[in-house]
């Protein structure tokens, strides 16, 4: 029944907060949801395998589970920052709409339900709910450019999403009728009757279910859409789109992809795979370089980080491991980053990074999270996204690519100079004082504006240093299920 | 049976057609109401047998995609008094002859795959035409409440190709594919109303200032 209630919760909690007139309640019902769903997840890690709703159409298999803590960590951690950042609007004068509980509550509901669905179709729903419950967030300023940003993400991710319906059901002609095929589209039941799927019907399939899911995790050349809504939406908003919606949109492609490994067509699948994630790494490093805008690079940053995520995918053996680990620190690391650039946006008034500088001696607490962010982000150690990515490099020289290593490792020096060269700017560079101004002095920084960033980096640091057992375990039996390993 | 099934995918595209050849966005509108109307009739004439699931799935589509949607995008075009003609970026002859070339493309596409059989001969290929007609409208019409027009007929080709598994997709997975189409559209609508505002026009062609 847990798996039903982290879908139900959250969309009644958005049906409440929409009727509720005061703002203070409105938070008070996002905080507790937020809580009450990290609770029920935490209670799905202790159930483990048992947790099975709707005549096994809802599970949580050790992938969703993983998808679904990172979606529920970041909820908290989006909905606390959330509540100082209003405040601070409201000290301005600034106004803002009812809807932002319930559209992120509902955002909650169907990441959850992306998560949990182990019906393909299922699955679509929710993750076609996410697109629609995030659109207006990222209309937030209500002026000329976040009304063209939020036009190019509608229709743009409306047909990328359309066309992963029409993989599904592509996916559903590949199974033969009858008892012989398992139930349609129910993700267990594909997997083990993998050797009767019809291998034309699964390679059309597999093309359209990528370009589908391609898009809406931002892979390049359908990534057109990133820069604009990550440049507009508000930081938090951002932040949640960066981590939690392109992990949902990852975990769907990723069980089509073993859907098509368990049917033996990885050799079809795996060159895709790799073209996306080289071509992502190319697209980022080509326009973080020079980039002029905090946002738009952290946008160009997730378009590298989701080609990493769909190279380990389609490298394979440890890749898979890698992979899955990545998803996890790629989410807390842009939570991290977004919610930090949105303190510098509040304070400074614009993401423009030659109008910053000295962010260390205007907001000390934020530039500092901004340094471990640069480090945390571009996979140095001892963060996390280190060991994820060089477990994904080992794979590549493991399963006999080592140009796609040598490429990829290059690729990731050039983003490392590009975000390097503009953040330590930003961070140490002489503070201009008519902008310090701007924003109201910003000689005090709120410190619940705070509190949720340094959390998600102590999160990423110690996935640097420790992987707790359960984790773990859970990862290797992500990593077979996706026919890898752990390393 | 089989016969009215092809008579009803005629019709559906000759509709694809007329919103390809007209100017006048309310005629557009009703082409794409009449299309979603032929479309609640389909699950009817296909399945032998009256199950509760086809009547659901007609009465649902019926009212989404014939009646409350279209009515909607009238709406929005009543009161963003916007200007009655298509503007299209390519013109009526020009649109018309990609038209025929994806029907074409649909026919030699829909004659390679294997089909499981037990399937009406011409919905596959009407599923594809609708698509890429669906997808020429979105690329080639400036006007925003057009390009929604567009994304309504990608969706309605890829539910022509949902019917081929109609009996084996369970009814609530149906539903919620209508519910968040209706959302979908809903939102562009309410976005397109905005953009009318702002710009003076409800042309996408003129949302350029975000770029590199």
């Amino acid at each position: 029944m847990i798996p039903l209630a982290l879908v139900v919760i959250p969309a009644l909690s958005a049906g409440l907060a929409y009727w509720l007139r005061s703002g203070r309640a409105r938070s008070r019902v996002l905080i507790t949801c937020g809580v009450v769903h990290l609770l029920l997840v935490a209670a799905i890690w202790i159930e483990g395998d048992h947790a099975v709703a709707a005549s096994g159409w809802l599970a949580a298999d050790a992938l969703g589970r993983i998808v679904l803590t990172l979606v529920s960590i970041l909820f908290l951690a989006v909905a606390h920052y959330s509540v100082g950042y209003h405040a601070e609007q409201r000290a301005r004068g600034g106004r803002r709409g009812r809807a932002f509980e319930s559209c992120i509550l509902a955002f909650l509901a169907a990441a959850s339900l992306v998560t949990l669905s182990h019906h393909l179709a299922l699955l679509w729903i929710g993750m076609e709910a996410t697109t629609l419950a995030i659109a207006p967030l990222v209309f937030d300023r209500r002026d000329r450019r976040s009304l063209e940003a939020v036009w190019k993400y509608l229709v743009l991710s409306s047909v990328g999403i359309a066309f992963a319906l029409l993989g599904i059901f592509l996916l559903a002609t590949a199974q033969p009728t009858g008892a012989e095929g398992g139930r349609p589209l129910v993700f267990g039941d594909m997997i083990q009757h993998a050797r009767q799927l019809d291998p034309a019907w699964l390679r059309a399939a597999f093309v359209f279910v990528a370009i589908g899911f391609g898009t809406k995790m931002g892979l390049a050349p359908m990534h057109a859409w990133k820069p604009d809504t990550y440049g507009e939406a508000p930081g938090h908003v951002a932040g949640l789109m960066a981590g939690a919606l392109t992990s949902c949109a990852f975990l769907g492609l990723a069980r089509v992809t073993a859907i098509a490994f368990a049917a033996g067509q990885g050799a079809f699948v795996r060159p895709v795979l790799i073209g996306l994630g080289l071509t992502s790494l190319v697209i980022a490093a080509a326009f973080i370089v020079g980039q002029g805008d905090v946002r738009r690079m952290l946008a160009y940053s997730s378009v590298e980080h989701m080609g990493i995520l769909v190279l380990g995918l389609g490298l394979g053996g440890a890749g898979a491991y890698g992979a899955v680990l990545h998803t996890l620190n790629n989410g807390l690391a842009k939570g991290l980053m977004f919610l930090t650039a949105a303190n510098i946006v509040l304070a400074m008034g614009t993401s423009v990074a030659s109008e910053i500088r000295g962010l260390l001696r205007i907001l000390p607490a934020s530039g500092a999270l901004l340094v471990i962010g640069l480090f945390a982000v571009t996979g140095s150690p001892p963060f996390g996204l280190f060991i994820s990515e060089f477990t994904i490099l080992r794979a590549a020289f493991t399963e006999q690519h080592p140009w796609i290593a040598a490429s990829t490792i290059l690729l990731l020096v050039v983003i490392f100079v590009g975000i390097a060269g503009m953040i330590l700017e930003l961070a140490y560079g002489k503070p201009v004082p008519s902008h310090a101004a701007r924003g109201g002095g910003g000689s005090t920084e709120r410190a619940s504006l705070v509190v949720a960033p340094a959390l998600l980096a102590a999160m990423v640091l110690l996935l640097g240093v420790y992987i707790p057992a359960p984790l773990a375990d859970a990862l290797a039996r992500a990593a077979a299920v996706l026919g890898g390993h752990a390393p | 049976m089989t016969s009215l099934t092809e008579l009803i995918l005629f019709l559906v595209v000759l509709s694809d057609f007329a919103v390809l050849g007209t100017s006048r966005l309310s005629s557009c509108i009703r082409a794409v109401a009449l299309q979603g109307l032929l479309l609640g009739l389909l699950p009817l004439v296909i399945d032998e047998s009256l199950t509760r699931h086809a009547v659901g799935l007609a009465l649902g589509t019926v009212a989404v995609k014939a009646i409350v949607l279209p009515a909607f995008l009238r709406w929005a075009i009543r009161e963003a008094a916007v200007r009655r003609e298509v503007e299209p970026l390519i013109g009526y002859t020009a649109s018309i002859a990609l038209g025929i070339a994806a029907l074409a493309v649909a026919f030699a596409v829909a004659n390679v795959l294997p089909m499981r059989g037990g399937e009406a001969e011409l919905l596959i290929p009407t599923a594809l035409v609708t698509v890429m007609i669906g997808l020429t409208v979105l690329i080639t019409r400036a006007k925003a409440l057009l390009q929604v027009v567009g994304y309504l007929m990608l969706e309605n080709g890829i539910y022509l190709f949902g019917l081929t598994q109609a009996r084996r997709v369970p009814f609530l997975v149906e539903a919620g594919v209508l519910l968040d189409v209706f959302v979908g559209v809903f939102i562009m609508g309410i976005v397109v109303f905005h953009i009318n505002r702002e710009f003076d026009s409800i042309s996408a062609a003129r949302l350029t200032e975000l770029h590199e």
